[in-house]
Protein backbone atom coordinates (compact mmCIF):
# COMPACT_ATOMS: atom_id res chain seq x y z
CA UNK A 1 0.00 0.00 0.00
CA UNK A 2 3.07 2.01 -0.45
CA UNK A 3 1.39 3.44 -3.78
CA UNK A 4 -1.68 4.58 -1.98
CA UNK A 5 0.56 6.89 0.01
CA UNK A 6 2.64 8.12 -2.96
CA UNK A 7 -0.86 8.58 -4.82
CA UNK A 8 -2.26 10.74 -1.87
CA UNK A 9 0.83 13.06 -1.68
CA UNK A 10 0.39 13.66 -5.26
CA UNK A 11 -3.33 14.25 -4.99
CA UNK A 12 -5.40 14.01 -1.81
CA UNK A 13 -8.46 14.58 -3.30
CA UNK A 14 -8.77 10.92 -4.91
CA UNK A 15 -11.74 9.18 -3.63
CA UNK A 16 -11.68 6.63 -2.33
CA UNK A 17 -13.09 4.38 -4.99
CA UNK A 18 -10.68 6.35 -7.18
CA UNK A 19 -7.75 4.95 -5.30
CA UNK A 20 -9.22 1.27 -5.28
CA UNK A 21 -9.52 1.58 -9.10
CA UNK A 22 -5.87 2.32 -9.18
CA UNK A 23 -4.38 0.35 -6.94
CA UNK A 24 -6.59 -3.03 -8.55
CA UNK A 25 -8.31 -3.18 -4.65
CA UNK A 26 -11.39 -2.39 -2.81
CA UNK A 27 -12.94 0.54 -1.59
CA UNK A 28 -13.01 -0.66 1.72
CA UNK A 29 -9.73 -1.93 1.79
CA UNK A 30 -8.19 1.92 0.84
CA UNK A 31 -10.71 3.33 3.64
CA UNK A 32 -8.93 0.64 5.76
CA UNK A 33 -5.01 1.57 5.06
CA UNK A 34 -5.99 5.08 5.28
CA UNK A 35 -7.50 4.89 8.55
CA UNK A 36 -4.69 3.03 9.81
CA UNK A 37 -1.96 5.54 8.36
CA UNK A 38 -3.39 8.23 9.82
CA UNK A 39 -3.77 6.14 13.53
CA UNK A 40 -0.09 5.43 13.13
CA UNK A 41 0.66 9.46 12.25
CA UNK A 42 2.05 8.25 8.55
CA UNK A 43 -0.80 10.41 7.06
CA UNK A 44 -0.33 13.50 8.86
CA UNK A 45 -2.41 15.82 7.07
CA UNK A 46 -4.18 16.86 3.83
CA UNK A 47 -3.90 20.64 2.57
CA UNK A 48 -4.58 22.13 -0.90
CA UNK A 49 -1.91 24.05 -2.22
CA UNK A 50 -3.35 27.90 -3.08
CA UNK A 51 -1.71 30.45 -5.11
CA UNK A 52 -3.07 33.45 -3.09
CA UNK A 53 -1.06 35.95 -5.77
CA UNK A 54 -4.09 35.21 -8.29
CA UNK A 55 -6.85 36.73 -5.59
CA UNK A 56 -4.24 39.88 -5.11
CA UNK A 57 -4.61 39.07 -1.90
CA UNK A 58 -1.24 40.38 0.33
CA UNK A 59 0.51 37.24 1.47
CA UNK A 60 3.70 36.99 2.10
CA UNK A 61 6.08 34.48 2.60
CA UNK A 62 9.61 34.22 4.54
CA UNK A 63 12.51 31.71 5.13
CA UNK A 64 13.71 32.35 8.24
CA UNK A 65 17.49 31.21 9.48
CA UNK A 66 18.03 30.66 12.97
CA UNK A 67 21.19 30.19 14.73
CA UNK A 68 20.68 28.42 17.45
CA UNK A 69 22.49 27.68 21.09
CA UNK A 70 21.25 23.89 21.85
CA UNK A 71 20.46 23.50 24.98
CA UNK A 72 22.62 20.18 27.23
CA UNK A 73 19.73 18.08 27.49
CA UNK A 74 17.26 19.12 24.93
CA UNK A 75 19.20 20.17 21.90
CA UNK A 76 17.40 21.86 19.37
CA UNK A 77 13.93 20.28 20.14
CA UNK A 78 13.11 22.51 23.23
CA UNK A 79 13.34 25.95 21.06
CA UNK A 80 11.77 24.21 17.99
CA UNK A 81 8.54 23.77 19.82
CA UNK A 82 8.28 26.79 21.02
CA UNK A 83 8.63 28.18 17.51
CA UNK A 84 5.86 25.40 16.85
CA UNK A 85 3.16 27.67 18.90
CA UNK A 86 3.20 30.56 16.51
CA UNK A 87 0.35 30.08 14.07
CA UNK A 88 2.93 32.52 11.72
CA UNK A 89 4.91 29.40 11.20
CA UNK A 90 3.78 27.17 8.90
CA UNK A 91 7.12 24.73 8.44
CA UNK A 92 9.91 24.52 10.52
CA UNK A 93 12.76 22.21 10.13
CA UNK A 94 16.16 21.67 11.46
CA UNK A 95 18.98 21.81 8.90
CA UNK A 96 22.62 20.63 8.15
CA UNK A 97 25.19 23.44 7.41
CA UNK A 98 25.42 27.03 8.22
CA UNK A 99 22.26 27.15 10.57
CA UNK A 100 20.26 25.46 12.86
CA UNK A 101 16.36 25.85 12.20
CA UNK A 102 15.03 27.20 8.90
CA UNK A 103 11.62 28.77 9.74
CA UNK A 104 8.89 29.14 6.93
CA UNK A 105 6.23 32.33 8.25
CA UNK A 106 3.44 33.79 6.19
CA UNK A 107 2.12 36.99 6.99
CA UNK A 108 0.44 39.93 5.05
CA UNK A 109 3.30 42.22 4.97
CA UNK A 110 6.60 42.47 4.76
CA UNK A 111 6.86 44.81 7.61
CA UNK A 112 4.50 42.36 9.78
CA UNK A 113 7.26 39.18 9.04
CA UNK A 114 10.04 41.87 9.69
CA UNK A 115 8.04 42.85 13.18
CA UNK A 116 7.53 38.93 13.96
CA UNK A 117 11.05 38.16 13.45
CA UNK A 118 12.48 40.94 15.66
CA UNK A 119 9.90 40.79 18.34
CA UNK A 120 9.32 36.61 18.76
CA UNK A 121 12.41 34.90 17.22
CA UNK A 122 15.12 37.17 17.75
CA UNK A 123 14.01 37.55 21.32
CA UNK A 124 13.86 33.84 22.32
CA UNK A 125 16.72 32.94 24.97
CA UNK A 126 18.95 30.54 22.67
CA UNK A 127 18.48 32.32 19.39
CA UNK A 128 22.12 33.41 18.12
CA UNK A 129 20.91 35.46 15.23
CA UNK A 130 18.21 35.36 12.17
CA UNK A 131 18.47 36.28 8.62
CA UNK A 132 15.43 36.78 6.73
CA UNK A 133 14.50 35.78 3.15
CA UNK A 134 11.15 36.78 1.51
CA UNK A 135 9.91 34.50 -1.38
CA UNK A 136 9.25 36.73 -4.38
CA UNK A 137 7.71 34.05 -6.51
CA UNK A 138 6.64 30.73 -6.40
CA UNK A 139 7.44 28.66 -9.24
CA UNK A 140 6.53 25.37 -8.06
CA UNK A 141 5.50 24.02 -4.45
CA UNK A 142 4.56 20.77 -3.04
CA UNK A 143 5.31 19.63 -6.30
CA UNK A 144 2.34 21.19 -8.57
CA UNK A 145 3.42 23.73 -10.48
CA UNK A 146 2.31 27.13 -9.88
CA UNK A 147 1.58 29.67 -13.01
CA UNK A 148 2.71 27.32 -15.16
CA UNK A 149 0.69 24.93 -17.63
CA UNK A 150 2.93 21.95 -18.99
CA UNK A 151 1.71 21.39 -22.27
CA UNK A 152 1.05 18.27 -23.99
CA UNK A 153 3.04 18.52 -27.33
CA UNK A 154 2.12 15.11 -28.76
CA UNK A 155 -0.54 16.16 -31.01
CA UNK A 156 -3.85 14.33 -30.45
CA UNK A 157 -2.88 11.27 -32.89
CA UNK A 158 0.14 8.58 -33.58
CA UNK A 159 -1.13 5.05 -34.32
CA UNK B 1 4.09 16.55 -64.57
CA UNK B 2 1.37 13.88 -63.80
CA UNK B 3 3.34 12.33 -60.14
CA UNK B 4 0.50 10.02 -60.00
CA UNK B 5 1.34 8.32 -63.23
CA UNK B 6 5.32 8.28 -62.04
CA UNK B 7 4.36 6.30 -58.82
CA UNK B 8 6.14 3.04 -57.91
CA UNK B 9 3.58 0.95 -58.93
CA UNK B 10 3.48 -1.15 -55.54
CA UNK B 11 3.21 2.15 -53.92
CA UNK B 12 0.08 3.47 -55.49
CA UNK B 13 -1.31 0.09 -54.30
CA UNK B 14 -1.44 1.10 -51.00
CA UNK B 15 -4.20 3.19 -49.69
CA UNK B 16 -3.93 5.79 -47.64
CA UNK B 17 -5.50 5.50 -44.13
CA UNK B 18 -9.19 6.13 -43.76
CA UNK B 19 -8.98 7.39 -40.98
CA UNK B 20 -6.61 10.45 -41.83
CA UNK B 21 -10.42 12.14 -42.46
CA UNK B 22 -11.11 11.56 -38.80
CA UNK B 23 -7.99 12.62 -37.82
CA UNK B 24 -8.37 15.88 -39.72
CA UNK B 25 -11.77 16.66 -38.01
CA UNK B 26 -10.35 16.39 -34.58
CA UNK B 27 -6.76 18.27 -34.84
CA UNK B 28 -8.72 20.86 -35.64
CA UNK B 29 -11.16 21.56 -32.47
CA UNK B 30 -10.19 23.06 -30.13
CA UNK B 31 -10.09 21.76 -26.16
CA UNK B 32 -9.98 17.93 -27.29
CA UNK B 33 -8.93 15.57 -24.69
CA UNK B 34 -7.45 13.00 -26.88
CA UNK B 35 -6.21 9.70 -25.95
CA UNK B 36 -4.99 8.99 -29.09
CA UNK B 37 -1.36 9.08 -29.22
CA UNK B 38 0.84 5.89 -29.24
CA UNK B 39 3.47 6.99 -27.42
CA UNK B 40 4.74 7.42 -23.39
CA UNK B 41 3.91 10.61 -21.82
CA UNK B 42 7.07 10.88 -19.94
CA UNK B 43 10.23 12.56 -20.86
CA UNK B 44 13.27 10.58 -21.34
CA UNK B 45 15.33 10.30 -18.18
CA UNK B 46 17.56 12.99 -17.22
CA UNK B 47 20.70 10.90 -17.16
CA UNK B 48 19.93 9.49 -20.64
CA UNK B 49 19.37 12.78 -22.22
CA UNK B 50 22.86 13.97 -20.20
CA UNK B 51 24.75 11.12 -22.20
CA UNK B 52 22.81 12.47 -25.31
CA UNK B 53 24.43 15.25 -24.29
CA UNK B 54 28.08 14.90 -23.28
CA UNK B 55 28.37 12.87 -26.55
CA UNK B 56 27.95 16.41 -28.50
CA UNK B 57 29.86 18.48 -25.91
CA UNK B 58 32.56 16.02 -26.85
CA UNK B 59 32.11 16.75 -30.42
CA UNK B 60 31.12 13.41 -31.26
CA UNK B 61 29.41 13.76 -34.25
CA UNK B 62 30.76 10.96 -36.80
CA UNK B 63 29.10 8.20 -38.30
CA UNK B 64 29.78 5.04 -36.34
CA UNK B 65 30.10 1.28 -37.73
CA UNK B 66 26.78 0.58 -40.17
CA UNK B 67 26.15 -2.27 -37.16
CA UNK B 68 25.95 0.47 -34.50
CA UNK B 69 28.69 1.66 -31.52
CA UNK B 70 30.29 -1.50 -30.40
CA UNK B 71 29.76 -0.58 -26.63
CA UNK B 72 25.83 -0.24 -27.76
CA UNK B 73 25.47 -3.73 -29.41
CA UNK B 74 27.51 -5.06 -26.13
CA UNK B 75 25.23 -3.62 -23.93
CA UNK B 76 22.07 -4.61 -26.10
CA UNK B 77 23.51 -8.26 -26.04
CA UNK B 78 23.46 -7.89 -22.26
CA UNK B 79 20.70 -6.76 -21.56
CA UNK B 80 18.88 -9.22 -23.74
CA UNK B 81 20.64 -12.22 -21.73
CA UNK B 82 19.89 -10.80 -18.40
CA UNK B 83 16.26 -10.03 -19.78
CA UNK B 84 14.71 -12.20 -21.82
CA UNK B 85 17.59 -14.90 -21.11
CA UNK B 86 18.73 -15.20 -24.94
CA UNK B 87 22.62 -14.53 -25.37
CA UNK B 88 23.37 -12.92 -28.93
CA UNK B 89 26.85 -12.54 -30.66
CA UNK B 90 27.26 -8.74 -29.98
CA UNK B 91 29.58 -8.88 -33.28
CA UNK B 92 27.76 -10.85 -35.37
CA UNK B 93 23.82 -10.74 -34.45
CA UNK B 94 23.13 -7.57 -33.24
CA UNK B 95 22.03 -4.31 -35.30
CA UNK B 96 21.47 -0.64 -33.76
CA UNK B 97 18.86 0.87 -36.62
CA UNK B 98 16.71 3.81 -36.60
CA UNK B 99 13.85 3.21 -34.36
CA UNK B 100 12.51 -0.28 -34.27
CA UNK B 101 10.37 0.88 -37.36
CA UNK B 102 13.83 0.90 -39.29
CA UNK B 103 14.53 -2.84 -38.38
CA UNK B 104 11.04 -3.79 -39.32
CA UNK B 105 11.46 -2.55 -42.48
CA UNK B 106 15.24 -3.79 -43.04
CA UNK B 107 13.80 -7.35 -42.43
CA UNK B 108 10.47 -7.06 -44.59
CA UNK B 109 13.23 -5.96 -47.48
CA UNK B 110 16.15 -7.92 -46.71
CA UNK B 111 13.82 -11.61 -46.96
CA UNK B 112 10.70 -10.66 -48.76
CA UNK B 113 9.80 -10.20 -52.00
CA UNK B 114 7.35 -11.03 -54.88
CA UNK B 115 5.77 -14.50 -54.45
CA UNK B 116 5.97 -14.38 -50.80
CA UNK B 117 3.20 -14.45 -48.58
CA UNK B 118 3.54 -12.70 -44.98
CA UNK B 119 1.07 -13.69 -42.40
CA UNK B 120 -0.06 -11.23 -40.39
CA UNK B 121 -2.25 -11.48 -37.47
CA UNK B 122 -4.78 -8.54 -36.96
CA UNK B 123 -5.32 -6.44 -34.65
CA UNK B 124 -2.30 -4.77 -35.71
CA UNK B 125 0.06 -2.17 -35.57
CA UNK B 126 0.04 -0.13 -39.13
CA UNK B 127 3.55 -0.45 -40.58
CA UNK B 128 4.20 -4.42 -40.84
CA UNK B 129 1.47 -4.57 -43.80
CA UNK B 130 2.17 -1.37 -46.03
CA UNK B 131 5.99 -2.59 -46.03
CA UNK B 132 5.80 -6.18 -47.20
CA UNK B 133 3.46 -4.77 -50.28
CA UNK B 134 6.13 -2.12 -51.02
CA UNK B 135 8.62 -5.30 -51.47
CA UNK B 136 6.05 -6.83 -53.44
CA UNK B 137 4.83 -9.73 -50.95
CA UNK B 138 1.24 -10.81 -50.68
CA UNK B 139 0.37 -9.89 -47.22
CA UNK B 140 -2.26 -12.72 -45.29
CA UNK B 141 -4.16 -11.48 -42.25
CA UNK B 142 -4.93 -13.87 -40.02
CA UNK B 143 -7.56 -12.58 -37.52
CA UNK B 144 -7.53 -12.90 -33.60
CA UNK B 145 -10.47 -12.60 -31.69
CA UNK B 146 -11.44 -10.87 -28.01
CA UNK B 147 -12.55 -14.69 -27.10
CA UNK B 148 -9.21 -16.04 -27.23
CA UNK B 149 -7.84 -12.54 -25.54
CA UNK B 150 -6.75 -10.87 -29.09
CA UNK B 151 -3.86 -13.80 -28.87
CA UNK B 152 -2.69 -15.47 -32.41
CA UNK B 153 -3.91 -19.25 -32.13
CA UNK B 154 -1.99 -22.58 -33.22
CA UNK B 155 -5.33 -23.48 -35.48
CA UNK B 156 -5.54 -19.88 -37.17
CA UNK B 157 -1.75 -19.83 -37.86
CA UNK B 158 -2.08 -23.54 -39.34
CA UNK B 159 -5.11 -22.38 -41.66
CA UNK B 160 -3.12 -19.77 -43.54
CA UNK B 161 0.13 -21.53 -43.97
CA UNK B 162 0.67 -22.27 -48.05
CA UNK B 163 3.67 -23.21 -49.52
CA UNK B 164 4.71 -19.50 -50.23
CA UNK B 165 4.64 -18.49 -46.62
CA UNK B 166 7.77 -16.35 -46.34
CA UNK B 167 7.34 -14.73 -43.04
CA UNK B 168 5.32 -14.46 -39.88
CA UNK B 169 4.62 -11.15 -38.35
CA UNK B 170 4.36 -10.99 -34.14
CA UNK B 171 3.72 -8.31 -32.60
CA UNK B 172 3.04 -8.76 -28.74
CA UNK B 173 2.86 -6.91 -25.88
CA UNK B 174 0.39 -6.01 -28.80
CA UNK B 175 -0.68 -2.15 -30.06
CA UNK B 176 -3.56 -1.85 -30.61
CA UNK B 177 -4.77 -4.57 -28.17
CA UNK B 178 -2.79 -4.90 -25.14
CA UNK B 179 -2.58 -8.23 -25.21
CA UNK B 180 0.23 -10.57 -24.49
CA UNK B 181 1.68 -14.27 -25.69
CA UNK B 182 2.97 -16.03 -22.43
CA UNK B 183 5.38 -19.26 -22.32
CA UNK B 184 2.07 -21.70 -23.60
CA UNK B 185 1.08 -19.83 -25.89
CA UNK B 186 4.45 -19.04 -27.84
CA UNK B 187 4.90 -22.93 -27.56
CA UNK B 188 1.59 -23.56 -29.58
CA UNK B 189 3.03 -21.53 -32.41
CA UNK B 190 6.29 -22.33 -32.32
CA UNK B 191 5.20 -26.17 -32.87
CA UNK B 192 3.48 -25.04 -35.94
CA UNK B 193 6.94 -23.65 -37.07
CA UNK B 194 10.01 -26.05 -36.42
CA UNK B 195 10.52 -27.42 -39.09
CA UNK B 196 9.44 -24.98 -41.69
CA UNK B 197 11.09 -22.93 -43.37
CA UNK B 198 9.02 -19.47 -42.44
CA UNK B 199 10.69 -16.85 -40.00
CA UNK B 200 9.40 -14.52 -37.26
CA UNK B 201 9.70 -10.87 -37.28
CA UNK B 202 8.85 -10.64 -33.28
CA UNK B 203 8.05 -6.95 -32.73
CA UNK B 204 8.67 -6.80 -28.99
CA UNK B 205 9.07 -2.99 -28.52
CA UNK B 206 7.11 -3.02 -25.85
CA UNK B 207 8.87 -6.06 -23.82
CA UNK B 208 9.34 -3.87 -20.75
CA UNK B 209 5.72 -3.46 -20.13
CA UNK B 210 4.18 -5.88 -19.11
CA UNK B 211 1.95 -5.70 -16.18
CA UNK B 212 1.81 -9.51 -15.10
CA UNK B 213 4.20 -12.12 -15.54
CA UNK B 214 7.40 -10.72 -17.34
CA UNK B 215 7.51 -10.87 -21.32
CA UNK B 216 8.52 -14.00 -22.53
CA UNK B 217 10.58 -13.75 -25.90
CA UNK B 218 10.04 -15.95 -29.18
CA UNK B 219 13.66 -16.72 -29.14
CA UNK B 220 13.52 -18.00 -26.39
CA UNK B 221 11.27 -20.83 -27.31
CA UNK B 222 13.34 -24.17 -28.33
CA UNK B 223 13.79 -24.06 -31.65
CA UNK B 224 13.00 -20.57 -32.59
CA UNK B 225 16.27 -18.47 -32.06
CA UNK B 226 17.14 -19.82 -35.55
CA UNK B 227 14.29 -18.61 -37.36
CA UNK B 228 12.87 -15.15 -35.46
CA UNK B 229 14.48 -11.93 -35.95
CA UNK B 230 14.04 -9.91 -32.54
CA UNK B 231 13.30 -6.12 -32.96
CA UNK B 232 13.15 -3.99 -30.29
CA UNK B 233 13.85 -0.51 -29.32
CA UNK B 234 15.00 2.24 -26.68
CA UNK B 235 11.17 4.63 -27.42
CA UNK B 236 8.52 2.88 -25.17
CA UNK B 237 10.64 1.38 -22.42
CA UNK B 238 12.76 4.52 -21.62
CA UNK B 239 10.27 7.18 -23.01
CA UNK B 240 12.71 7.68 -26.21
CA UNK B 241 10.71 7.97 -29.48
CA UNK B 242 12.36 10.97 -30.60
CA UNK B 243 15.88 9.47 -30.22
CA UNK B 244 15.08 7.10 -32.94
CA UNK B 245 16.95 3.81 -31.64
CA UNK B 246 16.00 0.59 -31.69
CA UNK B 247 17.60 -2.71 -32.53
CA UNK B 248 17.38 -6.42 -34.21
CA UNK B 249 18.70 -9.26 -32.86
CA UNK B 250 18.81 -12.60 -34.93
CA UNK B 251 21.41 -15.22 -36.42
CA UNK B 252 24.25 -13.47 -38.39
CA UNK B 253 23.20 -14.64 -41.86
CA UNK B 254 19.73 -12.53 -41.15
CA UNK B 255 21.86 -10.00 -39.70
CA UNK B 256 24.53 -9.39 -42.05
CA UNK B 257 22.07 -9.30 -45.13
CA UNK B 258 20.05 -6.63 -42.62
CA UNK B 259 23.00 -4.99 -42.54
CA UNK B 260 23.23 -4.53 -46.00
CA UNK B 261 19.97 -3.05 -46.43
CA UNK B 262 21.16 -0.73 -43.66
CA UNK B 263 24.40 0.31 -45.30
CA UNK B 264 22.85 1.40 -48.55
CA UNK B 265 19.22 3.30 -47.58
CA UNK B 266 20.79 4.45 -43.45
CA UNK B 267 24.32 4.33 -42.98
CA UNK B 268 24.37 4.04 -39.62
CA UNK B 269 21.55 5.07 -36.36
CA UNK B 270 22.25 8.93 -35.29
CA UNK B 271 25.65 8.87 -33.04
CA UNK B 272 24.14 11.06 -30.39
CA UNK B 273 21.23 8.79 -29.60
CA UNK B 274 23.44 5.75 -29.49
CA UNK B 275 25.19 7.00 -26.91
CA UNK B 276 22.09 7.66 -24.89
CA UNK B 277 21.04 3.68 -25.45
CA UNK B 278 24.03 3.07 -23.94
CA UNK B 279 23.33 5.16 -20.62
CA UNK B 280 19.51 3.79 -20.85
CA UNK B 281 21.04 0.47 -21.02
CA UNK B 282 23.45 0.81 -18.24
CA UNK B 283 21.61 2.53 -15.57
CA UNK B 284 18.07 2.69 -16.32
CA UNK B 285 16.42 -0.17 -14.96
CA UNK B 286 15.00 1.61 -12.28
CA UNK B 287 13.26 4.28 -14.82
CA UNK B 288 11.72 1.52 -15.97
CA UNK B 289 10.60 0.41 -13.71
CA UNK B 290 9.01 3.62 -12.09
CA UNK B 291 7.47 3.75 -15.31
CA UNK B 292 5.80 0.80 -15.18
CA UNK B 293 4.51 0.92 -11.82
CA UNK B 294 2.92 4.20 -13.35
CA UNK B 295 1.19 3.29 -16.66
CA UNK B 296 -0.09 0.06 -14.06
CA UNK B 297 -1.95 2.52 -11.99
CA UNK B 298 -3.68 3.92 -15.16
CA UNK B 299 -4.31 0.91 -16.91
CA UNK B 300 -6.40 -0.14 -13.87
CA UNK B 301 -8.04 2.53 -13.49
CA UNK B 302 -8.94 3.08 -17.10
CA UNK B 303 -10.21 -0.29 -17.60
CA UNK B 304 -12.32 -0.22 -14.67
CA UNK B 305 -13.67 3.14 -15.95
CA UNK B 306 -14.58 2.08 -18.98
CA UNK B 307 -16.31 -1.20 -17.44
CA UNK B 308 -18.02 0.82 -15.42
CA UNK B 309 -19.53 2.97 -18.10
CA UNK B 310 -20.80 -0.29 -19.39
CA UNK B 311 -18.11 -0.34 -22.49
CA UNK B 312 -16.36 -3.83 -21.81
CA UNK B 313 -13.04 -4.10 -22.33
CA UNK B 314 -10.76 -7.19 -22.04
CA UNK B 315 -8.08 -7.14 -19.54
CA UNK B 316 -5.19 -5.93 -21.42
CA UNK B 317 -1.56 -7.22 -20.09
CA UNK B 318 0.69 -5.30 -22.18
CA UNK B 319 1.78 -2.27 -23.66
CA UNK B 320 0.04 0.97 -23.17
CA UNK B 321 -3.74 0.32 -25.08
CA UNK B 322 -6.76 -0.99 -24.03
CA UNK B 323 -9.32 -1.90 -26.71
CA UNK B 324 -12.68 -1.47 -25.23
CA UNK B 325 -15.60 -3.29 -27.65
CA UNK B 326 -18.07 -0.96 -28.57
CA UNK B 327 -20.54 -3.25 -30.03
CA UNK B 328 -23.48 -2.70 -27.56
CA UNK B 329 -23.73 1.38 -28.71
CA UNK B 330 -24.91 0.17 -32.63
CA UNK B 331 -22.24 2.42 -33.67
CA UNK B 332 -19.09 1.44 -36.20
CA UNK B 333 -15.93 2.16 -35.04
CA UNK B 334 -15.57 5.33 -37.27
CA UNK B 335 -19.10 6.64 -36.36
CA UNK B 336 -18.56 6.07 -32.98
CA UNK B 337 -15.07 8.21 -33.10
CA UNK B 338 -16.30 10.53 -35.22
CA UNK B 339 -19.40 11.30 -33.13
CA UNK B 340 -17.63 11.51 -29.78
CA UNK B 341 -14.87 13.91 -31.45
CA UNK B 342 -17.33 16.23 -32.84
CA UNK B 343 -20.04 16.47 -29.77
CA UNK B 344 -17.38 15.91 -26.99
CA UNK B 345 -14.15 16.42 -27.83
CA UNK B 346 -12.50 13.45 -27.08
CA UNK B 347 -10.04 11.69 -29.39
CA UNK B 348 -9.86 8.06 -29.59
CA UNK B 349 -8.24 5.77 -32.60
CA UNK B 350 -11.31 3.49 -34.27
CA UNK B 351 -10.50 -0.33 -34.17
CA UNK B 352 -10.92 -0.61 -37.50
CA UNK B 353 -7.34 1.35 -38.16
CA UNK B 354 -6.17 -1.86 -37.52
CA UNK B 355 -7.44 -4.21 -39.66
CA UNK B 356 -11.02 -5.34 -40.15
CA UNK B 357 -11.17 -7.26 -37.60
CA UNK B 358 -10.87 -4.15 -34.69
CA UNK B 359 -14.51 -3.07 -36.18
CA UNK B 360 -16.44 -2.39 -33.71
CA UNK B 361 -13.25 -1.86 -30.71
CA UNK B 362 -11.67 1.32 -29.95
CA UNK B 363 -8.14 2.04 -29.31
CA UNK B 364 -7.91 4.27 -26.12
CA UNK B 365 -3.90 5.11 -24.79
CA UNK B 366 -3.61 5.32 -21.34
CA UNK B 367 -0.16 7.22 -21.17
CA UNK B 368 -1.61 10.14 -19.44
CA UNK B 369 -1.98 12.08 -16.41
CA UNK B 370 -4.69 10.39 -14.04
CA UNK B 371 -6.62 14.18 -14.37
CA UNK B 372 -6.38 13.79 -17.76
CA UNK B 373 -8.18 10.25 -17.98
CA UNK B 374 -10.49 11.06 -15.58
CA UNK B 375 -11.51 14.06 -17.46
CA UNK B 376 -11.83 11.90 -20.48
CA UNK B 377 -13.71 9.41 -18.71
CA UNK B 378 -16.70 11.68 -17.70
CA UNK B 379 -17.28 13.04 -21.66
CA UNK B 380 -17.02 9.54 -22.77
CA UNK B 381 -19.61 8.60 -19.93
CA UNK B 382 -21.75 12.09 -20.97
CA UNK B 383 -21.70 10.51 -24.45
CA UNK B 384 -23.10 7.41 -23.84
CA UNK B 385 -25.87 9.09 -22.28
CA UNK B 386 -26.96 11.17 -25.32
CA UNK B 387 -26.71 7.38 -27.37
Amino acid sequence: MEMLLKLLERNARYTNEQLASMLGTSEDAVAEAIAKYEKEGVLCGYKAIVNWDRLDDEHVTALIELKVTPKPDWGFDDVAERILEFEEVESCYLMSGSYDLAVLLTGRTFKEIAMFVAKRLSTMDSVISTSTHFVLKRYKDAGVFINHKKEDERGSFTL
Amino acid sequence: MDYESLLNERLRNIKPSGIRRFFGIAEQMEDVISLGVGQPDFTTPWHIREAGIESLQRGRTWYTANAGLSELRREISKYYSRRFGVEYDWEKEVLVTVGGSEAIDGAIRAFVGPGDEVLLPEPSFVCYGPLATLSGATVVPIETYEKDNFRLTAEALKSKITDRTKMLILSYPNNPTGAVMRREHLEEIAKVLRGTNILVLSDEIYAELTYGDRHVSMASIEGMRERTIVVSGFSKAYAMTGWRIGYALAPAPIIEAMNKVHQYAIMCAPTMAQYAAIEAMRNGDEDVAYMRNEYNVRRRYIVDGFNKMGLHCFEPEGAFYIFPCIKGTNLSSEEFCERLVKSHAVAVVPGNAFGDCGEGFIRVCYAYSIEHITKALERINAFLDTL
